[in-house]
């Protein structure tokens, strides 16, 4: 299907989303939407699959101007938008979910929609077994759900919203590799992402948009650096992150053993130095979000110990774990981190231990927020509620509210949904905590991300954990095996793990 | 700029809500054959018709705004405090239990009134605590845990008027024996409102606001309210929070009960709590959380219910059409809030 879009225009208040976006998308094609947070990629989206109304232009499907209303109106026109956090529901069954949007039909036949499913699966080497639930599946499973579910409803194109956050990388093959296929048989893919290396293999055009205008459309192959400028208006230079890893231990696991439904975590000896940085790298489900939690105090273990500064805090709350200088960011920022519908001055009251009168200074908080804003360049006001905040500025936000002086900083995807530039702000802020002698401990999917960033990494693959690995020694593709489960032969016994990581 | 229109948008639809509520009840009373006209103006007349009518609806006014302040604590918290009708119960039981032990002492009966208030307050507090540590270590919903309490507090009250506090010789549901004046709190003329009910409430309602506006406090409330995961995350000691939002409820109620007792009915009676707790809840929704508003608009109910009296006397409709106009109210004022929000937020 071909779809034009004619002069859209859109505003949330002063922020003019999308100014005069003109351009077309041929079906066949995969065409990327490139652009940073906040450029207006997501609002154009939500026009295309009728979550939005556009304040003003038209959209044109195969010449024909339609007006969509909502997102069942689009899938009746064959456009079915993949969000970012699968829209599915979790207690249902897999088959359940496949039918649960499927209109007109009242009694539906189960035995035909099954093998209905599994032909439509088999075309893409997808295995989903239909009567498992759906919250078993991991988020790369979910997504062929809900590809496979679109597809069935008739959807000529599918708009893909960084699909490929989140998910691992044999699973982003087969995505790709479904995508190419779906190309062929002449349906439009609209593949929206801020990550280039995803854009250049899989799209054979772009569009870059920026503060809510069209840049630029470019055809591939790409110039990597000509995309960048056009995305931020100007260079961006990655430096090299130093090491500044000191020789004083601040935190040890010993023997730790943990169990969650279904992971099993054993025997886990470690020391961390202050101002090292570890990634935790492994597949979805794997076991780092375990150990994460466990050495964050939010996971009992079944046995051993965790010491933080010399002091055994096992066993001890997440209070306890806080007040000996260990700090926590969830990846699910306003479930976990953030409280919705509360400002941002408000957070920082809440967050501020000292000035503990009776009634708050309010002035005094405003002041301090104003501050932190401008330090941490966070896109808002004191009084903005934090669910009206970009996910970059959420987590910055969330950055911002950390103590001062803390031992260690346990992340959960520090710049997962973040742009280049947002993301090497938050690290270049990371950097700053370990050159005053913070370790960090952060999970990551992105694979680089750990490789770049981290001293010594952890690979995790279904509970067990690795030995510490020097991240200069280590390749992209090596990483990339373990995480799969090859490449483990070199796996000392414990004692000597114990003994290699003690002296380092 | 954007904001005050969206204030007096806001506004718009709550008075829509008003007008909708007032033409389902006119309907209703069209069905019933009624004159909606002469019930309207019946209502007015018997809340403001005269100074005893006036009188009537503060008394009735003072233990609705304390419930419906202490009722702000636990939603500001995130909690349904159902329970609320067994705290206020128990704090009249507490307060009447304190009373009967001092009858035929030499203690000041001052002394006697204050030590039998501050029992009532800690009969509501242990009350509301028992919801709590039921939700917090019992894992029980605090809307089922507080129902439950509910009954329990029904039926001990009952089980006192009719056993251990019957009157000599017959137990009945007209209460127990009445006190001696002396224990009254003092009322006004031959009014049966007392200035000390009145100052006692507009403390509470300075409290509250200051409470959940201004301090720390308040602010933790409503982070634990808002979003519990996050609000731990943060640092704040979560179920501790829940359990001091059950006590304020609780030392609100209990107080409300233990004014019905020194102020009003001057003993116990079965229905002391009145539905008061339930129609606090009410309020609560209502006017969205903000204590600003708890004074007015338990005001209006209040008259709403000296007013409701007059209908079955002089018109032979059911009492109850004053609960029909309370509970349409808040239903079309909330229908009003979730049509505004449609029409607002999907521009």
């Amino acid at each position: 299907m071909n779809i034009e879009f004619k002069n859209i225009n859109k505003h949330f208040g002063a922020v003019h989303a999308n100014a005069d976006i003109d351009f077309n998308i041929n079906s066949g094609t995969i065409y990327g939407i490139l652009g940073e947070n906040g450029a207006g990629k997501s609002t154009l989206m939500k026009i295309l699959s009728g979550f939005i109304h556009p304040d003003s232009g038209e959209i044109l499907l195969d010449g024909q101007q339609v007006r969509i209303d909502s997102p069942a109106d689009a899938i009746k026109f064959g456009i079915g938008m993949l969000h970012q956090d699968p829209l599915d529901f979790p207690p249902m069954l897999v088959i359940d979910n496949f039918i649960v949007g499927q209109g007109g039909k009242f009694l539906l036949s189960h035995k035909t929609v099954i093998n209905e499913f599994q032909e439509l699966q088999d075309q893409f080497g997808f295995s989903l077994d239909p009567y498992t639930y759906v919250d078993a599946l991991t988020v790369g499973e979910r997504q062929q759900l809900e590809i496979l579910r679109l597809l069935w409803l008739g959807a000529e194109v599918l708009i893909l919203d960084e699909p490929t956050t989140g998910i691992s990388v044999q699973q982003k093959e087969k995505l790709f590799a479904a995508l190419k296929v779906l190309a062929k048989q002449g349906k439009t893919i609209i593949f929206v992402s801020h990550k280039l290396e995803d854009v250049e293999i899989m799209c054979d055009k772009v569009a870059i948009l920026r503060k809510g205008q069209l840049v630029g459309e470019v055809v591939a192959p790409y110039n990597i650096n000509q995309l960048v400028e056009m995305m931020f208006g100007k260079q961006i230079v990655i430096n090299e992150p130093k090491s500044l890893v000191t020789e004083e231990i601040v935190f040890e696991l010993d023997n730790l053993c943990i169990e969650q439904y279904p992971i099993t975590i054993e025997n886990v000896h470690f020391r961390m130095r202050a101002g090292e940085v570890i990634g935790l790298a492994g597949m979805e489900g794997s076991g780092q979000d375990v150990l994460l939690r466990a050495c964050a105090g939010l996971l009992r273990p079944v046995s051993g110990r965790v010491i933080v500064n010399e002091k055994d805090l096992t066993g001890k709350t997440y209070h306890d774990f806080m007040r000996h200088g260990v700090a926590f960011l969830p990846a699910s920022k306003l479930e976990e981190g953030l409280v919705p519908e509360l400002t941002l001055a408000e957070h920082f009251t809440l967050v501020t231990s000292h000035k503990k009168q009776l009634f708050i200074d309010k002035p005094f908080f405003h002041d301090k927020t104003k501050q932190k804003i401008d330090d941490y360049r966070i896109v808002g006001q004191p009084e903005t509620p934090v669910e009206a905040l970009s996910g970059g500025n959420q987590q910055r936000a969330s950055l911002s509210m950390l103590k001062d002086s803390l031992s260690i900083i346990l992340l959960e995807h520090p710049t997962r949904g973040l742009d280049i530039e947002s993301a090497i702000y938050m690290w270049d802020k990371l950097k700053e905590r370990c050159a005053g002698c913070t370790s960090i401990f952060f999970i990551s999917a992105d694979l680089e991300e750990i490789i770049r960033y981290s001293d010594r990494i952890l690979v995790f693959f279904s509970g067990h954990v690795s030995d510490p690995q020097d991240s200069s020694k280590i390749s992209l593709e090596q990483l990339g095996q373990m995480i799969g489960g090859k490449g483990w032969d070199r796996t000392l016994t414990d004692e000597e793990t114990y003994e290699a990581i003690t002296q380092p | 700029m954007k904001q005050s229109r969206n204030r007096s948008l806001s506004i718009l639809f709550q008075f829509g809500g008003l007008i909708l509520s007032l033409g389902f009840v006119t309907v209703i009373l069209l069905l019933v054959d009624a004159n909606p006209i002469q019930a309207f103006s019946l209502i007015w007349q018997g809340a403001f018709g005269n100074p005893t009518r006036i009188a009537n609806v503060v008394v009735a006014w003072v233990p609705l705004a304390l419930v419906t302040c202490g009722v702000l604590a636990t939603f500001t918290a995130g909690l349904w405090n159902i329970g609320i009708e067994g705290q206020i119960t128990l704090g009249a039981i507490f307060t009447t239990g304190v009373i009967r032990l001092f009858l035929n002492t030499s203690v000041n009966p001052v002394l006697v009134i204050i030590i039998a208030v501050l029992a009532g307050v800690v009969g509501g507090i242990l009350w509301a605590m028992l919801a709590g540590v039921l939700k917090v270590f019992g894992g029980v919903n605090e809307i089922f845990g507080g129902l439950g309490l509910n009954f329990i507090a029904t039926a001990l009250n009952i089980g006192l008027i009719f056993g251990a506090w019957s009157r000599p010789g017959v137990a009945s549901m007209s209460g127990t024996e009445p006190f001696p004046e002396i224990y009254w709190l003092p009322t006004v003329g031959s009014f049966r409102f007392s200035w000390y009910s009145i100052a006692l409430t507009l403390i509470g309602l300075v409290v509250i606001y200051f409470l959940l506006q201004n301090t720390h406090f308040g602010l933790k409330l409503k982070a634990v309210g808002k979003g519990i995961k996050s609000a731990y995350r943060l640092g704040i000691p979560t179920w501790q929070y829940m359990m001091l939002a059950f006590l304020v409820c609780g030392l609100f109620a209990g107080l409300a009960g233990a004014l019905q007792v020194v102020a009003v009915y001057h003993r116990l009676i079965p229905a002391i709590s009145s539905g008061y707790g339930f129609m606090g809840m009410m309020i609560g929704m209502l006017i969205n959380y903000q204590a600003i508003w708890v004074a007015p608009v338990a005001l209006f109910f209040a008259a709403l219910n000296i007013g409701g009296i007059q209908l079955p006397i002089i018109m032979k409709l059911d009492s109850t059409l004053s609960g029909v106009m309370q509970g349409s109210l808040v239903l079309f004022i909330l229908l009003m809030q979730g049509v505004q929000q449609r029409v607002l937020g999907k521009k």
